[in-house]
């Protein structure tokens, strides 16, 4: 099937399938999604007017057998942060548009008035309709709602409540092929699709197959690929104790920022830990490992279980569990779980949501520890849109504004997650140049600062950290391209038959001869392309800087500062 | 001399979370996991004391070892 681009007009309520532009034609995922946005939406907009654009891109082998190629890509510019934004997640929708033949849905203008729509994309095309049933529904109650109104197994992308009030920490949720949700999280995008009066997306490819150029080379790399996936001992753990594995090992390294920041370990970690988690899911009959695609041979997702045997979540994360846990002083896993069961639902960013809450405990708004009172303040605010909601809502940097607290910590007014910059350096400099505010995926530098995965840079020392993060940054850059979770890359970084089995599958599909040099110059072409945007939006490197206090309050226990200058962060661009 | 050793993931199958251990002066890290019958290329990472440390550091009195198996996430 030839690949178009499928754009809906909200304005005018129009659609139209448009053959693909050549200097898109070599781009999927996140390389197409900001290579789109650079060129069609004006830097300076307002990220919920009709200037902006939400554009939406399987990968370059999403659709296909390839092993871990679902994830879909998300951009548009961040209502959160005022840069660029490209989130991806996993769930069908990914496999299913690139079935459609879509390289690209891209969603413009605006409605005038009040009215809600859905779209329907099937390899034709996309049709617009009115929706009105939905609206301020959960993200679960339109996932069930659907199964039941239209037929067959149809891939969804939807908006909670949090969405429809715009919020700028609102996610988009994609449906996994158990009825679950996965995320498109960070930034906020969900609000972009809010404000075009799109509840929810559904998509059929009906008998629609991805083409490959050469299915023989292309089994052949898969079978390749999928072995480095599965025999590198980091997928094994994945499985066994998802992401969550990470709370204790973060704890011991002393980088697990505790109580908004102030501390480096939590006297809860056991409690919250992946060990603890695992140990729970089988004693109530839960499931250890679960994928959020077809074809995902790590399977870090979980279905967690409440006390009586009930699903109470799943793809429980470790950044959501320490954002909630650790930051928060919560170390119950049982709220932490329902909280993150209600997040899915009003579709909000669990980190930046979590963090939130932690500067809210700072402000006094509630007492660290109060589990309870972040459950209520879930329901009774953020999911009805109460001033305090609202506030809350719009991310930890609308919070510290409101109450007027200094230790706030984000970068371009995102949450920073998990890591402490202070005493994991490499993330200071990820968090600091990333191009879409404070993100732990864009650089993942704790691989190599505290996993020993692709060689060893002491977490706690200046020296190598911008290069180690430079380097993680194009690289996932280029990987966020090709549809494949960024978890392939602990294989990537250790195993030397991975990456070039990845370039076989690229060309396999496309009948092309891709290089390693290409793959390393797609990433930097990606984040050059984001950081122009960023610039003609009004940004500057001193943008590219931690909040003041990493520089001043020194964390414990190691008792350290973020002290990288100015100059020395902004070497990150010599490339 | 008296050191707490830390297990986590799956090195504490059959053995356990965290235990006050004693070894003689000069021990390696290196021999304590031998010591607790783990396979040394499954170990990912070795703290001490909340450094970053290797199989060939020696371990002092009081200190704290925490050892990993090879893990990762994000």
């Amino acid at each position: 099937m030839t690949e178009k681009i499928f754009r809906v007009n909200m304005t005018d309520l129009t659609t139209s399938v448009e053959a693909v532009p050549a200097a898109w034609a070599g781009h999927g995922g996140r390389g197409l999604t900001s290579t789109i946005v650079a060129a069609e939406v004006e830097p300076t907009c307002h990220p919920l007017g009709p200037k902006n654009k939400l554009v939406f891109a399987p990968g370059l082998l999403s659709g296909t057998i390839a092993a871990n190629s679902g994830r879909l890509s998300v951009g548009g510019k961040s209502p959160l942060t005022g840069t660029i934004k490209e989130s991806n997640a996993g769930g069908t929708s990914a496999q299913f548009l690139a079935r459609c033949g879509c390289k690209a849905l891209i969603i413009e203008g605006q409605p005038k008035g009040d009215v809600w729509y859905s779209l329907a994309v099937t390899p034709q095309g996309v049709t617009i309709s009115q929706e009105k049933e939905l609206i301020g529904k959960g993200n679960f109650a339109v996932a069930e709602t659907l199964a039941n109104r239209l037929p067959g197994k149809l891939g969804l992308i939807t908006i909670g409540s949090a969405g429809e009030m715009r919020m700028a920490s609102a996610n988009i949720s994609v449906k996994d092929p158990d009825g679950g949700l996965r995320s498109h999280g960070r930034g906020g995008l969900g609000a972009v699709m809010g404000s075009k009066k799109v509840k929810f997306i559904s998509i059929d490819p009906q008998d629609g197959k991805v083409e490959i150029a050469d299915t023989e080379k292309f089994k052949e790399a898969n079978r390749a690929f999928a072995k480095a996936l599965v025999d590198h001992p980091v997928s094994k753990a994945l499985g066994q104790y998802g992401t969550n594995v990470l709370v204790n090992i973060i704890n011991e390294s002393g980088g697990l920022p505790t109580k908004n920041f102030t501390l480096g370990q939590f006297d809860g970690h056991e409690k919250i830990s992946g060990e603890t988690m695992h140990d729970t899911i089988n004693l109530r009959g839960g499931k250890v490992k679960h994928n959020c695609h077809p074809g995902c041979v790590i399977q870090c997702s979980q279905i967690y279980n409440d006390a009586s045997g009930k699903k109470l979540t799943s793809g429980f994360e470790y950044e959501s569990i320490w954002a909630m846990g650790a930051d928060c002083c919560v170390d119950n896993l049982d709220q932490i779980a329902e909280a993150d069961r209600l997040m899915d639902d009003i579709g909000i960013d669990t980190i930046e949501t979590s963090v939130a809450m932690g500067v809210a405990m700072e402000a006094g708004v509630l007492p660290f520890g109060d589990g309870a009172g972040i459950l209520r303040i879930l329901q009774e605010d953020i999911a009805k849109g109460t001033p305090l909601g609202r506030i809350i809502g719009n991310g930890a940097g609308s919070v510290g504004r409101a109450f007027g607290v200094t230790r706030v910590p984000v970068v371009k007014n995102q949450a920073i997650p998990a890591y402490d910059p202070r005493s994991i350096k490499g993330m200071g400099i990820t968090y600091a140049t990333s191009t879409q505010g404070a993100d732990h995926t864009m650089g993942y530098t704790i691989a190599t600062n505290i996993l020993g995965v692709g060689g060893s840079v002491n977490p706690l020392v200046k020296e190598g950290q911008v290069e180690l993060s430079r380097n993680l940054q194009i690289a996932t850059a280029a990987i966020d391209s090709t549809g494949m979770c960024l978890f392939i890359a602990f294989a990537a970084l250790d195993d030397a038959t991975c990456l070039p089995a990845l370039i076989d599958l690229i060309n396999a599909r496309f009948g092309i001869a891709l290089t390693g040099d290409d793959v390393v110059n797609l990433g930097k072409y990606i984040l050059k392309t984001e950081r122009a945007f960023n610039t003609a939006a009004g940004f500057t490197n001193v943008d590219d800087r931690l909040p003041e206090f990493f520089y001043t309050e020194p964390v414990p226990p190691h008792n350290v500062v973020f002290d990288f200058s100015g100059e020395e962060i902004d070497t990150f661009w010599n490339f | 001399m008296q050191l707490t050793v830390k297990l986590f993931a799956f090195f504490r199958d059959g053995r356990f979370k965290e235990e006050g251990r004693e070894y003689p002066a000069g021990t390696k890290v290196g021999e304590i996991v031998a010591d607790l019958g783990i396979d040394p290329d499954e170990v990912g990472v070795v703290m001490i004391n909340s450094l970053q440390s290797s199989l060939k550091a020696t371990v002092a009195e009081g200190d704290n070892l925490a050892i990993f198996p090879v893990i990762g996430g994000g």
